[in-house]
């Protein structure tokens, strides 16, 4: 059994807070750079190489990539070989959060309340995931998630007989009715099967993986790639100002499910698909 | 058309641009979001003045990052303009006829920006930190309670725009998919 003090998962925390808002991570960065060879466009040229020059600024003076640098997903794989001491995890990972926000000067964009509001004023609290794995490190990634993207997410409870086709579309109309409100080139993460909740999950998940990454099931991949292609025959284009760069990337996560249903959900992010990992 | 402007935004400037213009925009500009609009528009339903005049002003929906020491402000892109739609219309109304965010608005703002010759202008959604470049000036003037929504008073240079919904309705979402699927054939 190893023993880990709380603290060191504070520190982490709030430096990936810092880094994921400021450096955007190299897979993304190639995506983009791809897609602005590909396009065609001189407004959507205009656009993307617009979007390299703010992640270069960002790069070189060290500041956020997008001023919406979001709510904190804080994601834990902890091993069962570890026994976390020295304090509440709960309250570590949110003072980690606290920290990173204030000292690396990102917006404090959380209200204490969904209905009343009231800004919390630090950030927190982190929206947290925890998951135990085999092992004994602990595997800390950070995702700022933006809201212009993630209010044009999307769920759906499917019947069994809408098949593959209704997946299909409903990832065409789920990137139709975003437009160009989530910043477009967009990223898509789909979670297909187990419940309501974990659709929802395996959606948030696919966002964290690399854009040079496919399911490792060909089926899955191969749909990946065909409904990255079918996104972009759509011609929203960067920014929704027409154009072949809807989206820089769409991956797709898969669960086991009930007989009777087939959920899927589809959350949307932006071309500032930020992530950061380190493991203890 | 590429264009160099000047504010304020009246109403001839405001009728010499057509949706797709990329424009360059120097001036001063006031920024708010969902809460500051809140706020101005239960202040001009008690009918007192807001915080700024709005004659012929450009409303940027924004809510920075904290700017660091040495910095004018933080990280400075645009806001999803769809949560302003409630707001615009009455802003409007008021002689705030510049309009600067990002994504779709609704008809109704549409038919107001006709009324009143407004200008919706668009920004590059998550382009904060070169917008920020373009930021001379930077202060607070109302609303300090709101934090990243507080009301800021802003002087901008040569601010990267396109029109996206000019005052005769056009709209670069619509016309700039369509020549391009049509282009594409």
């Amino acid at each position: 059994m190893r023993e880990l003090q709380v603290s060191a998962i504070t520190d982490v925390v709030e430096r990936l807070c810092i880094e994921a808002n400021t450096y955007l991570p190299g897979d993304v960065k190639c995506a983009i750079e791809t897609c602005r060879a590909c396009e065609d466009s001189a407004i959507a040229q205009g656009v993307l190489d617009k979007i390299i020059e703010n992640y270069n600024i960002a790069d070189k003076e060290n500041v956020p990539i997008c001023q919406d640098t979001g709510m904190a997903c804080v994601f834990l794989e902890i091993g069962q070989d570890v026994h976390l001491v020295g304090g509440d995890l709960r309250e570590a990972v949110d003072e980690g959060v606290r920290r990173g926000y204030g000292k690396g000067y990102l917006r404090k964009s959380v209200v204490g309340d969904p209905v009343r509001r009231g800004n919390t004023g630090d950030n927190t609290p982190a929206m947290l995931y925890t998951e135990i794995v085999p092992g004994e490190n602990v595997k800390i990634t950070v995702g700022p998630k933006g809201f212009g993207s993630e209010n044009m997410s999307a769920i759906r409870m499917f019947k069994p007989s809408a098949g593959l086709q209704g997946i299909k579309d409903f990832i065409l109309e789920a990137v139709e009715t975003a437009g160009p409100n989530p910043c477009p080139p967009m990223v898509i993460g789909v979670g297909i099967g187990g419940t309501f909740d974990k659709a929802a999950l395996l959606a948030k998940k696919a966002l964290m993986r690399p854009l040079d990454t496919h399911h490792p099931d060909p089926f899955y991949a191969d749909l990946e790639e065909e409904m990255l292609e079918k996104v972009n025959a759509l011609g929203i284009g960067p920014q929704g100002f027409g154009g072949k760069t809807t989206a820089i990337g769409l991956n797709i996560e898969t669960l086991p499910t009930h007989i009777a249903g087939m959920p899927c959900a589809i959350n949307i992010n932006c071309h500032v698909t930020r992530h950061k990992t380190e493991v203890l | 058309m590429e264009k160099h402007i000047t504010l304020p935004l009246t109403e001839e400037l405001a009728k010499s641009l057509k949706a797709g213009d990329i424009v360059y925009l120097t001036g001063t500009i006031y920024t708010s979001r969902d809460a500051g609009h809140k706020r101005m528009c239960e202040t001009l339903a008690k009918g007192e003045p807001l915080p700024f005049d709005p004659q012929d002003a450009t409303i940027y929906y924004v809510g920075p990052t904290p700017a660091k020491p040495g910095q004018v402000i933080g990280s400075a892109g645009p806001t999803t303009s769809g949560r302003m739609d409630a707001y615009a219309p009455t802003m409007m109304r008021v002689g705030a006829r510049g309009m600067i965010g990002k994504g779709a608005r609704l008809p109704e703002v549409v038919e107001a920006m006709k009324q009143y010759s407004g200008v919706y202008f668009g920004a590059i959604g998550g382009a904060g930190a070169l917008l920020a470049k373009c930021i001379k000036k930077c202060e607070l003037i109302a609303y300090e309670d709101l934090g990243a929504e507080a009301l800021r008073k802003l002087y901008v240079e040569e601010m990267p725009l396109f029109v996206i919904i000019d005052s005769e309705g056009n709209n670069l979402y619509e016309s700039g998919r369509q020549e391009y699927l049509a282009q594409r054939g």
